[in-house]
């Protein structure tokens, strides 16, 4: 074999990417880079304010110690209505989300209409935030828990309603057929048919979808619906910062404790 | 047929219950009631208030048709704000995400900065975004800088903790195979970790900016820029046409922004 | 009695499955359909029963056309007809005595079933069957960790639960091992005899067929071409129902063991079905 032979068959440059691949890499990168210093210019950042960021965030803290412990009795209530906002709005949910995943899949609606009205009330649901739900039902119910829970339950609905859909549009179809086959009405054939398969997807996305909840009512305060938000707002209004950090280390107690309790319940689910 | 008239079949069957002891079931079902009734009970319901509720319940949508969009250049700088901060959070979130990610990755870093790491993941994880925007608003001032932070906050600690657990179930073979070929630290994050972990990263990462734009539509709420103060002042101003109309967009952007992130997923793979 | 006359079905696919079949079942027999895969058995049978809409044609059930009925007068037809799965199709996630039960669903109110307070008389049905079917004692066993052989059964009790005027069967052991598959077939064939119940079974497993039906319907193509007793399977008779094949060791295996191990077992046949 010639050296020109041998170059040929083993040549020495080797590119991952061909360069067509490579220019289009190349293109996404500097469109991201565009986007982002796009972005970040035309929010007229004042960048000065960061020389003494650090000063300013060390003084907001040092403000929080140390804590004050007597105020944690003044906590307790509070962090318990939040918990009682995410534990009731979870509960309104569990009872409310098959139905609206029932319409929402598509083996088990009635027609297109009610899987197009399942589907939007889906994404109404999941597109507006939970704080935003909040200020609709305090229009509503006027300020308190009871507008937290309503919004609670109203996020939630979308997430749970998808996630459950879901489950039913990969139900086992051999086993609805087999109950359709008895002679069952169309509620039994739901009630022993469909629901026995996603029960535990229900009871799985129920555990996750509280404790997200739990995190979720902490802020609805900040709105005026209920839970330890109100008096969070109130005292960070007042620069009442050795309260504000009991709240925060009480806040950070319940959702991490939450978190543990909803792993360790979905893990002896499934 | 013999066997059937000789025995006795029982009439009745009783499905048999999650908790085998029935003492104990009754229990479990009384505790749950109760914590309801409890719950209930100390939301101090002002049932009067409900029931006036639906009657403004009415009223409040009767106000919110038909949706105002006549003050559509202030909509539109609201969401373009939100969009802008987004896109800006994402591209910091991300980029910061790498460094606390490894730093976060058990395998990987020694164990105070693993700790630390850690930490920073896990208290960032745990407060919502608008308690993170408050406190900015109150370091920062008003404004979508606020905003911003949070949201870079939040995208980085969500990305890091994807990243470190990603590296965390790696097998060991093919990091120790790149090691064994005597490359520096570097080269060994970028023969053995990152073809690992890239897929997952930029998946994450998109999903994150599809999440960013949801939460950009609140931070607002708490001062911090984008379409949620906006919203935020309507409803003070009791504008409810126009905050059906901002609603309506908040839905759109959002139903967009999934969409987008579900066609750029759809096309990593 | 049933009497199905001109059967088709046509799929919106444009597939047409059956082409014009009539057939009758008077008398309380076995009735074996065999066939290719593809020949339209399944569509036959779930078109009597309406889980497949019949194209035209028309099924009558002791008289009553069940191709014309409503919602609600299909649902009391289909209460009358049992039905067995090859995939067993139970509520995985309910106990045997639940599915056993469900059988009764067409009989009982929403709120009975929704409460799972059955009649006395149907409860105790159902642990006569259970007892029958071999089962004593997993009343109370969820269907998702019984074998397969164990969840036919149940299906086979669910179906017997309705109290039928008629059983359909579709590929009762086409997921069943040969031993199990005998079993199977065997309760099957046993219970319908014992109540009197006219029974359609597809089945793809020639020699199964031969041993259990009182009579034997060869379907190809969606056209009936063979109707007759079991004993009058011959070479000729498969050939025109399959096509082409040595099917001399398959006729005349009266044998009640081993058959499935030899060449020709419904491995090959559906190999042949296939090729032809």
């Amino acid at each position: 074999m010639t050296v020109e032979e041998h170059a040929k068959r083993y040549p020495e440059v080797w590119r991952r990417f061909s360069p067509r691949v490579t220019l289009i890499r190349y293109a996404w990168y500097l469109g991201t880079m565009f986007v982002a210093a796009w972005a970040v210019h035309q929010l007229d950042i004042p960048w000065f304010y960061f020389l003494d960021a650090h000063v300013q965030a060390g003084d907001l803290f040092g403000r929080m110690f140390p804590p004050d412990w007597a105020f944690f009795q003044v906590v307790l209530d509070p962090l318990v209505e939040t918990i009682h906002i995410a534990t009731l709005g979870t509960i309104v949910t569990f009872v409310v989300a098959f139905p609206i995943a029932f319409i929402s899949a598509r083996n088990t609606t009635f027609n297109t209409a009610t899987w197009f009205i399942g589907r939007f009330i889906l994404v109404t649901s999941r597109s507006v935030n939970t704080v935003v739900w909040g200020l609709l039902f305090i229009a509503i119910f006027g300020p308190g828990p009871v507008a937290g829970v309503w919004a609670i339950a109203a996020r939630s609905i979308g997430f749970m309603g998808k996630l459950i859909a879901e489950a039913i549009e990969e139900i086992d179809e051999g086993t609805v057929e087999a109950i359709e086959a008895t002679g069952a009405s169309r509620l039994q054939v739901l009630w022993i048919g469909v629901l026995p398969q996603v029960l535990p997807v229900i009871w799985g996305t129920s555990v996750y979808r509280w404790d997200i909840n739990i995190r979720e009512s902490t802020v609805l305060g900040f709105v005026g619906a209920g839970g330890i938000g109100i008096m969070l707002y109130s005292s960070i209004n007042q620069f009442a910062w050795r309260e504000v950090g009991i709240m925060l280390i009480s806040i950070f107690a319940v959702v991490v404790v939450s978190e543990l309790v909803s792993a360790a319940i979905r893990q002896r689910i499934t | 047929m013999s066997s059937q008239t000789a025995t006795v079949y029982p009439t009745t069957w009783k499905r048999p219950s999650l908790i085998a002891n029935p003492l104990a079931q009754r229990a479990v079902v009384a505790a749950v009631v109760l914590y309801i009734l409890w719950a209930v009970g100390s939301l101090e319901v002002d049932w009067q208030r409900v029931i006036q509720g639906f009657d403004r319940a009415g009223k409040l949508f009767g106000r919110m048709f038909p949706p105002d969009f006549s003050r559509w250049e202030l909509l539109l700088k609201g969401i373009g704000e939100s969009l802008q901060m987004a896109f800006a959070a994402s591209f910091f979130g991300m980029a910061l995400a790498i460094p606390v990610g490894l730093c976060a990755a058990r395998n990987l870093a020694p164990r105070p900065v693993y700790l630390l790491a850690r930490g920073i993941i896990v208290i960032t994880r745990t407060f919502h975004e608008v308690i993170i925007a408050i406190i900015f608003v109150k370091i920062f001032g008003f404004g979508p800088l606020a905003g911003v932070l949070t949201l870079i906050v939040a995208s980085l600690s969500f990305i890091a903790k994807m990243l470190a657990e990603d590296i965390e179930n790696m097998t060991s073979g093919p990091m120790e195979a790149v090691r064994a070929t005597g490359a520096s630290f570097p080269k060994f994050l970028i023969y053995a970790i990152t073809p690992h972990i890239l897929p997952r990263y930029l998946g994450v990462s998109i999903y994150r900016l599809d999440a960013n734009i949801r939460h950009s539509t609140v931070v607002g709420i708490v001062g911090a820029g984008g379409i949620g103060q906006v919203l935020q002042a309507s409803f003070n101003r009791y504008d409810y046409d126009f905050s059906l109309a901002i609603l309506i967009s908040i839905v759109a952007l959002v139903f967009i922004g999934e969409f987008f992130s579900a066609w750029i997923r759809g096309k990593l793979r | 009695m049933l009497t199905i006359t001109d059967l088709v079905k046509e799929y919106p696919t444009g597939l047409r499955a059956l082409h014009g079949v009539s057939l009758t079942v008077d008398k309380p027999q076995v009735v074996a359909i065999i066939g290719p895969s593809g020949a339209g058995k399944s569509t036959l049978i779930r078109c009597v029963n309406r889980l497949v809409e019949p194209t035209s044609g028309s099924i009558a059930l002791d008289g009553v056309d069940i191709t014309k009925l409503g919602r609600g007068a299909l649902r009391k037809a289909r209460r009358r007809m049992g039905m067995i799965f090859q995939e067993y199709n139970l509520v995985e996630r309910l106990t045997v005595m639940e599915n056993l039960l469900s059988g009764r669903l067409g009989y009982v109110g929403f709120w009975r079933s929704f409460r799972r307070k059955y009649p006395a008389a149907d409860v105790q049905a159902a642990y006569a069957l259970l007892d029958r079917v071999g089962l004593k004692g997993y009343e109370n066993t969820r269907a998702d960790s019984i074998s397969g052989g164990q969840r036919q059964r149940v299906g086979i009790g669910r179906a017997l639960m309705q109290q039928p005027d008629l059983l359909l069967v579709d590929e009762p052991t086409a997921s069943l091992d040969p031993k199990t598959s005998r079993q199977i077939m065997r309760i099957i064939v046993e219970l319908a005899h014992e109540r009197g119940t006219p029974t359609l079974l597809n089945i793809h497993d020639v020699p199964l067929a031969q041993n259990y039906a009182d009579r034997v319907i060869g379907l190809a193509a969606g056209r009936i071409v063979f109707d007759g007793g079991p004993d009058e399977l011959n070479e000729t008779v498969l050939t025109e129902i399959y096509g082409e094949e040595d099917w001399s060791t398959t006729v005349g295996g009266g044998d009640d063991d081993g058959d499935d191990d030899r060449p020709g077992g419904s491995d090959d046949l559906e190999k042949a079905a296939a090729a032809g």
